[in-house]
């Protein structure tokens, strides 16, 4: 039987009607047309699927719709504002931190979400908050170098 | 992987999802953190057909100091324990432990009331919190009950909570010069241990008093190290022999094999990670 959910999704309100075994990040990508949010494993392993469900880091393919309802979440398309990235979407770019991008939405918002509780994180914090995302790519070098310089970044007068 | 079908119920009080599990008996099952069940329904290896959703209940996340006694609601994440200013100052080896769980998301989601009710052997959990010592609430159609953590875990994936019982609340008693440390090992930081080994010990006057150890994934529940304990009782710190107290801890323990690990390599695994406990403990 189909049930209500509202959710606020990148700061819009959302109501719709949803069988209750709708995984958050198939209600975000076919429902709501939100295909920033990548399925890597499907198996909670890879972090492709992380958005942010009140500010927090989650893996959306292990998270019901239905537990999101009243509750906020922000996706990779909600990060940038307008024209200007997102100094995450901005760090990734200049430090080469993808190279196929699969991976990258969840990077980016595991990093955000480290950023948001930490923000002067050392190497081993960042290795510690990303240890729940997967590239098959990069090594993870330029990822870790990538969010460190986000943080200098939003340090020294980023607007966030 | 999509799940088999259910219903889902979002009761907002422990009332009302104890009579909602009586009203559905065997077909119902509680979700907390998800993040042991929906994989699980995921993979249709369970198929409740009635979900009654914790995360609505408000009431079960606090978490409390009272009277040397450390409250907290079944429903509180490991993240919001890690971050603790009243855990890390009463009891940090809970902070720590939970910092080796999972990931960051993973931790984001993840109960400490799922993670006892789950029962899980390779689950940190279990051990981390016999060795702490303490007890749950547990809350039924006819009441209250407390249960010591030494009762609580049965079995493999089994625990004294009947099905129509709903985990409230985990005790811990305030570590009054104590020490601790929870070391695991695994193959990759998000994996579930191969062996873990949790101590708790006080110490007063240069000398080690009350000293509990228990070993992650080496039995079907978590398995207190008695022989280790009873080495430890009473020995001044500067006197003790590590290694010697470390071995009795791979002794009287018969692990299952698993794909990563022989018996015999888990039983090296826990007297290493046991002396790596103790000496983390005492440093
Ligand atoms: C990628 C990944 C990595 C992980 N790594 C680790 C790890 O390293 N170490 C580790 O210990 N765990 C790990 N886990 C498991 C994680 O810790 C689970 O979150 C936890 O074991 C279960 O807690 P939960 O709140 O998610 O419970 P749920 O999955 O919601 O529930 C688990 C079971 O307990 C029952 N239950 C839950 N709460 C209650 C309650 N209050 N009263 C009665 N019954 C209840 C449910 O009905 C269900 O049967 C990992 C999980 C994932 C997805
Ligand atoms: S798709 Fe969710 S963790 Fe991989
Ligand atoms: S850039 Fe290809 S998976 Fe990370």
């Amino acid at each position: 039987m189909p049930i209500p959910i509202t959710v606020v999704v990148n700061g819009a309100s959302h109501h719709a009607e949803i069988e209750p075994r709708t995984l958050l990040v198939y209600f975000l990508r076919e429902t709501l047309r939100l295909t920033g949010t990548h399925v890597g494993c499907d198996t909670s392993t890879c972090g492709a699927c992380t958005v942010h469900l009140d500010g927090k880091a989650v893996k959306s393919c292990t998270v019901l719709a239905a537990q999101a309802n009243g509750h906020d979440i922000r996706t990779i398309e909600g990060l940038a504002s307008g024209d200007s990235l997102h100094p995450l979407q901005e760090a990734f770019w200049n430090n080469h931190g993808l190279q196929c991008g699969y991976c990258t939405p969840g990077m980016i918002m595991a990093g955000a979400a480290l950023l948001d509780e930490n923000s002067t994180p050392t190497i081993e914090d960042v290795r510690h908050g990303l240890e729940g995302n997967l590239c098959r790519c990069t090594g993870y070098h330029n990822i870790i170098t990538s969010v460190l310089a986000a943080a200098e970044s939003m340090r020294s007068g980023g607007v966030r | 992987m999509i799940p088999v079908s259910f219903e889902y119920v979002a009761p907002t009080s422990v009332e009302e999802a104890l009579s909602l599990l009586t009203e559905h008996g065997d077909e119902a099952k509680i979700l907390a953190g998800g993040h042991s069940l929906l994989p699980l329904m995921k993979l249709r290896l369970a198929a409740p057909a009635v979900l009654v959703d914790l995360g609505t209940v408000d009431s079960l996340r606090y978490i409390r100091e009272e009277d040397g006694q450390v409250s907290i609601g079944a429903m509180t994440t490991y993240a919001a324990v890690e971050h603790s200013e009243t855990i890390r100052r009463v009891i940090p080896m809970l902070a720590q432990a939970v910092s080796l769980v999972g990931d960051m998301q993973v931790r984001n989601r993840g109960t400490l009331g799922g993670a006892l009710a789950h029962a899980d052997p390779a689950g940190d959990m279990p051990a981390v919190v016999s060795a702490l010592g303490g007890s749950v609430l547990v809350q039924g159609p006819h009441g209250q009950r407390e249960i010591d953590i030494s009762d609580f875990f049965v079995d493999i994936f089994t625990s004294a909570l009947e099905p129509d019982e709903i985990l409230t609340e985990i005790r811990l008693r305030r570590q009054e010069g104590a020490a601790g440390s929870y070391e695991k090992f695994r193959r990759r930081q998000i994996d579930w241990a191969i062996v873990g080994a949790a101590v708790s010990l006080s110490i007063a006057g240069g000398k080690i008093g009350d000293a509990r150890v228990a070993l992650t994934n080496v039995g079907p529940t978590p398995v207190r190290a008695t022989a280790v304990e009873n080495a430890l009782h009473g020995v001044p710190v500067d006197d003790l022999r590590l290694e010697d107290v470390s071995q009795l801890a791979s002794e009287n323990i018969d692990p299952q094999p698993e794909l990563n690990a022989s018996s015999e390599y888990k039983r090296h695994l826990a007297r290493v990670l046991t002396r790596r406990a103790l000496q983390s403990s005492l440093a």
